[in-house]
């Protein structure tokens, strides 16, 4: 009887760890920015050449900031729970246009609409680099001392909206 | 045969055009570039993640081989370098894991797989030869009757 035990249960034991590795999701690398602060950046808006956008005019508040890129397939995906979440008002969710070209970046916002208050132009991607950013889209909850509490790697989900962003969102604003 | 030709004339067709691709290195930058290159080679890409930032032609890649570029011009050393990457993109963005508490299953789990593998080994092949030793005690009588079969007799033997 053992002689067919010891097989079955190394069988067992062998899907169990496929089944494990089946769920892992390799392509998510945790963060290490994850309770530092968020890196600090001061670059042209998208809209408005001119005027910049900073880290620091973010102090006090909670916001997302939401790495998008007009070539981004699965950013598509993502925009109109992001608009819909944006009219919403639980939080100011702040762009980063990633390694675009303006006149397309802009182009997209209009067709699709725009969920950002203010959208900044990363036309090098350096600003993604320091946010450890490797796929498009990708979201950050930063809280009001300018601390990096979560990041949404891919697009943002309503599961992930309902059950990490918003609860977070509230806990933060809560808390003085 | 053809398909061998094709492939190399396909391959001729993309060499120049991969060369192309990227700057000459003058001959100062040489160097620099092998150094580029020695610190790439040590850092993964993060979109295709079983390559090096060196061997990865992922747009990541290429912006991060141009980082540590910059950085070694900088003055920056590979350590920092490397530090630098961490800090961003964690501990997973060097190729070669470090030794820590978290990634001691990771270096010592084969070895501990092949101890195990040898434990059973020996287990079974020491039951195995109690199994073999105990099969050979014979009775005077079984050896009495293995004599008589062996030498051919077994027939009048038997009743």
């Amino acid at each position: 009887m053992t002689r067919f035990l010891l097989p079955l249960a190394a069988f067992i034991v062998l899907v169990i760890f496929l089944g494990i590795g089946l769920n892992l999701k390799p392509r998510e690398v945790p963060s290490p920015l994850i309770d530092k602060p968020a890196p600090a950046f001061r670059v042209p808006q998208l809209h408005e050449e001119a005027k910049t956008i900073a880290t620091e005019d973010m102090r006090g508040k909670v916001w997302l900031l939401n790495v998008w890129a007009s070539w981004c397939v699965t950013c598509r995906e993502e925009h109109p729970l992001l608009v819909e979440f944006a009219q919403q008002n639980l939080v100011p969710i702040y762009g980063l246009n990633y390694k675009d070209k303006r006149e397309d970046a802009i182009a997209w916002l209009t067709e699709r609409g725009n969920p950002y208050v203010v959208s900044a132009h990363d036309r090098d991607g350096n600003i993604g680099i320091d946010y450890g950013v490797y796929g498009v889209p990708e979201t950050f909850v930063i809280d009001k001392q300018g601390i990096i509490r979560y990041k949404q790697i891919g697009p943002v989900t309503a599961e992930a909206l309902k059950d990490k962003i918003i609860p977070l969102v509230k806990e933060l604003n809560g808390a003085k | 045969m053809q398909n061998k030709l094709l492939f190399i004339l396909l391959f001729a067709l993309i060499l120049p055009q991969a060369q192309a691709g990227e700057a000459v290195p003058t001959a100062d930058d040489v160097v620099l570039e092998e150094r580029v290159m020695s610190v790439s080679s040590e850092l993964r890409c993060l979109v295709c993640q079983n390559q090096t930032i060196a061997d990865s032609h992922a747009e990541l890649a290429v912006d991060l081989r141009n980082q540590v570029r910059e950085k070694l011009r900088q003055g920056m050393s590979e350590q920092e370098i490397k530090d630098y990457m961490v800090a961003r993109y964690g501990d997973f963005v060097l190729y070669r894991p470090l030794m820590k508490r978290s990634t001691w299953l990771l270096w010592f789990g084969p070895f501990l797989l092949l101890a195990l593998a040898f434990g059973v080994l020996i287990v079974k092949l020491r039951q195995r030869r109690s199994a073999i030793q105990q099969a050979s005690t014979l009775s005077p009588a079984e050896h009495a009757r293995a004599e008589l079969l062996l030498s051919g007799t077994d027939k009048e033997a038997r009743p």
